[in-house]
């Protein structure tokens, strides 16, 4: 907290300009921020803000705190460096395997097809062959029980370098589960949501055969959606099988030709598809860059569609509440902000947020405390906090009944499995204490606490961490190729489960970690969990934090959300 | 000649030594603006378009968008849904009102099946419900390595990989190899689902008429002149033929031995869609493939989904490790979607079970949709649609009433008809302005092993019954 009172003097500053200057929503602040973040590439905001949150109308009432620490120079050089051996030694390879020298394991085309134009450009898969196939083992762990705080993995063995694997049959018990988006505790095989979805299967059986406007709107779709709106505080809401196609079939209803997508560069794969498949133009701004985004909607606007120059039919913001692979949160207030005044609709992925944000477990919109109203499409889905499958869709009655209407998944996709759909239900309802239960409230604490404990201790340790403090999704940066690989075998040994990621999901040298907390996980767990990672951290070398943070030893273990009520 | 130059250069820096200051200095501007004209651009881009400020402002208090969406009328035929309470299996209670299900794909009956029901349940009892994150990050259990591996011993190729939603299947595996510059043919009949894979591929594509396999050695033979015209780019374009084993919407069963031909012929790989054909066509249930006894590695992808005849929920991809392995990485829907829930899973598997000991199974589905087929012949005003074998079919009006929308009114008529009288009926949806090639409106019964002798007549003569009251 030192580094944000030292910057107080800036942020009142900038407050005042949009006091004096502008209008209030005329983003004085966001300049502000993205000048603050282009220096220093954090974010802080005092907790005793009074002046600033009675300046730009309560925009933060929370401290936003959202960390990307550059990378180390010698550490960025060292990257590039281990990518250039790497490759030299996949053509190296990939030489031997065209003369035979060395065994080639990839599969072949059938003889018959030989003379076909390949199915695959050679370049396409060189990265597969000689750098994914070194650490594959990563990647991919089956696991044999509930993805719960721990689990148990099939143990496997490669005799031939990760191109194949045997299973051994033996069962590595009771590993710690880091990797799984459980942040609610949901994914159980015993309790109420269990029960239920038992019984529901007796009843219903598993499939559906159908869709939702021939012959497949079961009673229980209609509870749920009932359920969902009221969960979400919005009008109506509509529920689909799969999270991805939530976006990816939804979006193109939408939105079509002469309208604009703005895009955060960091969206999703299925927000990317969608916005394609609508045939609208895209544009991208930076990853939770207001002033990028600001550029854009008055570019957009003053100019017209390109070489026509007519105006937008419409525009249409895509974010996320939580980035999944940053750690970030959206920067809301500002968004909304933006929206109400260049007239764009919103457009809001909670794919990891619901449930894992805000004092009660609403998401992203209820963590900063705003309307869910000011969001014109709330989206999310149900396979992380709620443990189960798919996604929906949230918002005014009109935009829900075009939806019934017009979503491609409603006229061409089976429905939700019943069984599925009584696991939301129960967990929804215990989120929202409609059980007579104080368990889903007690967890939603619970991770919050989790998470400001895990991320601090991470820091404390010296490694980089990303994102934002209250965020469950911690990633931990590792940066160079071989360490991949090595983190995720080493943690593995010591009884850990984590996720290691590298390009292409991340930027070619940002390599990462990611902790995926969980209310599930007992401050025991946690403990081990960060004893091991301190340990491994120490063989690997990852600790390249320079921004140390000494350990606060007097500051008590305290719940995240009561902090600020007063 | 040495000399000469040297003589040369001493002059004029002689001369330089000796010129008047103005000129120095006039020399040295023009040399300035030469320089200056040479770098710098003859003319401005936008110069013409500048706004300043408040005219920006102008622009932008002015702009105002179109409504988020339009808005849908009460009565939207689409817009109010039917309601099942209970169960969707064979006695199905729609609106209130118990039927008889014509309506739903659970072919097999598998939907309700004690089996199927218990492996799910024992499931759910060891997993829970979620996976709690993509294959990739701890969501591959191993139910999931067992159905594919089962699904590729039933099906008899290499490699199978599975989808947690029927749609997605499909329509990421087309993108995973057919590119930009790519070419497709595909029949006009092609499911909604195909046509978004081929979006999603950004290809360059080609129709053929349904199932005229004239229509596509026409374009074929197109292709091949084109190509050598310039075999360079022949020789990176990657073609695809798709289609699917049995058409969702026309019920026709596509000439699998005649595409095989035209492959080796015109060296164009084929993907099948047979989320209608699998758990269906063929002695043991394999499909198009099998029904054809065309060898099933002449299929370089084959895609079916576990939602019709196995009654569970996802699809999955078949074929050889060349092919289907390359979806592990470039399959949009697999790599970034959570997986299957491990129950569905496992009532995937169970369903497999019962269709592995039980191939009479098919026999029963085939001699019923024979039966069907014949009882609905020679209604006046309506014409079946569809092979005799096939589970779903259509009934079309003969004789449309000049307007799409007085089309579905009637045919909605006969199916509140059927629905009043405990037929579950449903009219084939489609999303009017987003196909490419709209399917007439059509009533689609669906048969299932179910459904006794009886209840098949009792539908066919409720149907005829509702075309003479309705369209007279």
């Amino acid at each position: 907290m030192t580094e944000s009172a030292a910057n107080k003097p800036e942020n009142g500053e900038g407050c005042y300009r949009s006091a004096n200057g502008l209008k209030p929503g005329q983003n004085g602040c966001v300049k502000h921020h993205y000048l603050y973040q282009q220096r220093q590439k954090k974010y802080c905001y005092p907790e005793d803000q009074v002046h600033h949150v009675a300046c730009n109308g309560g925009m933060y009432k929370r401290p936003f705190n959202e960390s990307f620490e550059e990378t180390p120079m010698i550490v960025a050089v060292l990257t590039y460096m281990g990518y250039g051996i790497l490759t030299l030694f996949g053509y190296l390879r990939d030489f031997m395997r065209e003369w035979k020298i060395e065994k080639c394991h990839i599969a072949r085309e059938r003889d018959e097809q030989k003379d076909f134009v390949p199915l695959y450009q050679d370049f396409e898969n060189f990265y597969t062959r000689n750098l994914y196939m070194r650490i594959r083992d990563s990647w991919n762990r089956p696991i044999c029980s509930v993805p719960g705080a721990k689990f148990d993995l099939v143990e496997r063995v490669s005799h031939d370098y990760n191109w194949t694997f045997k299973y051994t049959g033996k069962v590595v018990k009771d590993v710690i589960n880091m990797g799984s988006y459980n942040y609610l505790g949901f994914a159980e095989n015993t309790g109420i949501c269990a029960d239920a979805a038992a019984d529901v299967t007796t009843k219903y059986g598993v499939g559906v055969a159908s869709t939702r406007q021939e012959m497949g709107n079961l009673d229980r779709h209609e509870d749920l959606e009932k359920l969902v709106a009221k969960f979400l505080g919005v009008e109506s809401a509509m529920a689909f099988g799969m999270g991805f196609a939530t976006n990816s079939m939804n979006i193109p209803a939408l939105a079509g030709k002469g309208c604009l997508i703005l895009s955060d560069e960091l969206n999703h794969a299925s927000l990317v598809l969608g916005a394609r498949l609508s045939g609208s133009t895209i544009r991208v701004f930076k990853h939770n860059n207001m002033q990028s985004l600001e550029k854009l909607l008055r570019d957009a606007i003053v100019h017209g569609q390109p070489r026509t120059h007519r105006p937008w039919k419409k525009i249409l913001i895509l974010v996320e509440g939580i980035y999944s692979m940053e750690g970030s949160i959206v920067r809301l207030p500002e968004v909304i902000a933006l929206k109400k005044k260049y007239k764009a609709y919103l457009y809001l992925d909670e794919a990891h947020s619901i449930g894992a944000l805000g004092p009660s477990g609403r998401g992203v919109v209820d963590y900063f405390g705003l309307d869910p109203k000011d969001v014109d499409i709330m989206m999310g889905t149900f396979t992380k906090s709620f443990g189960a499958a798919g996604g929906y869709i949230g918002g005014r009655k009109e935009l829900i009944d075009y939806l019934r209407s017009h979503s491609h998944s409603a006229v061409y996709a089976t429905s939700m499995s019943p069984p599925v759909v009584e696991q939301i239900i129960t967990s929804m309802k215990c989120i929202m204490g409609e059980d007579g239960t104080t368990i889903g409230r007690d967890r939603v604490q619970q991770l919050a606490e989790n998470t400001t404990y895990f991320r601090r201790k991470l820091q404390e340790m010296g490694f980089i961490i990303y994102g934002n403090s209250d965020s469950p999704v911690v990633p931990m940066m590792l940066y160079m190729p071989a360490k991949i690989g090595a983190f995720g075998r080493e943690m593995l040994k010591r009884n850990i489960g984590v996720v290691v990621v590298g390009f292409p999901a991340t930027p070619i040298i940002e390599s990462r970690a990611r902790f995926c907390v969980s209310a599930a996980h007992t401050k025991e767990m946690l403990d081990t969990a960060l004893n091991v990672i301190s340990e491994v951290g120490d063989l690997l070398q990852l600790k390249y934090s320079r921004h140390g943070l000494i350990p606060l030893l007097d500051r008590p273990f305290e719940t995240t959300y009561e902090e600020n009520e007063d | 000649m040495a000399s000469g130059q040297q003589w040369v250069l001493v002059e004029m820096v002689q001369a330089f030594y000796e010129a008047p200051a103005y000129h120095l200095i006039l020399e040295g501007i023009l040399i300035l603006w030469i320089i200056r004209l040479l770098f710098s651009k003859t003319y401005k881009l936008q110069e013409r378009s500048d706004l300043t400020d408040k005219e920006k402002e102008e622009l932008i208090e002015e702009w105002q968008p179109e409504p988020l969406v339009p808005p849908v009328s009460k009565d939207h035929p689409s817009l109010n849904y039917n309601i099942v309470s209970g169960p969707p299996s064979h006695k199905i209670t729609v609106n209130g009102k118990e039927c008889i299900n014509f309506a739903s794909f659970n072919f097999l009956g598998l939907l309700d099946n004690e089996r199927v029901k218990n492996k799910a349940l024992a499931s759910l009892t060891k997993y829970g419900v979620g996976t709690c994150g993509p294959r990739g990050f701890y969501g591959t259990f191993d139910v999931h390595l067992e159905l594919e591996d089962r699904l590729a011993k039933f099906m008899r190729t290499e490699e199978a990989i599975i989808y947690s939603y029927g749609f997605a299947t499909i329509a990421s595996a087309i993108p995973a190899y057919s590119k930009r510059g790519d070419i497709v043919f595909v029949d006009e009949a092609a499911c909604f689902s195909i046509q978004k894979g081929l979006q999603a591929s950004r290809s360059f594509l080609k129709y053929f008429k349904h199932n005229d396999m004239e229509d596509l050695e026409r374009l074929l033979k197109e292709q091949e002149i084109e190509d050598q015209k310039n075999p360079r780019k022949a020789r990176v374009t990657r073609r695809f033929i798709v289609v699917e084993g049995l058409y969702m919407n026309t019920g026709d069963v596509c000439p699998l031995p005649d595409l095989v031909r035209l492959k080796y012929k015109y060296k164009v790989r084929i993907f099948l869609e047979e989320s209608l054909s699998f758990g269906v066509l063929g002695e043991h249930g394999r499909g198009v493939t099998e029904h054809f006894g065309v060898n099933i590695d002449d299929i370089d992808l084959i895609s079916a989904n576990m939602e019709n005849a196995v009654a569970s929920i996802g699809g999955f991809c078949c074929g050889r490790s060349f092919v289907i392995d390359h979806q592990r990485l470039s399959g949009q829907g697999y790599c970034f979607s959570a997986s299957l829930p491990p129950m569905l899973a496992a009532a995937a598997m169970e369903a497999l079970n019962i269709m592995e000991e039980d191939p009479d199974i098919f026999v029963v589905l085939r001699n019923k949709c024979k039966h069907m087929h014949k009882a609905l012949q020679g209604i006046s005003g309506l014409k079946v649609v569809g092979e005799s074998f096939s589970p779903a079919f259509h009934l079309q009006l003969e004789k449309s009433s000049g307007s799409r929308e007085a089309d579905v009114k009637l045919l909605r008529a006969i199916v509140d008809y059927c629905m009043d009288r405990k037929i579950a009926l449903t009219q084939a949806r489609y999303l009017d302005k987003e196909e490419r090639f709209l399917p007439p409106p059509t009533v689609r019964v669906v048969v299932t092993v179910e459904q006794t002798e009886d209840e098949l007549e009792l539908a066919a003569s409720l149907i005829k019954e509702a075309a003479q009251t309705i369209l007279k």
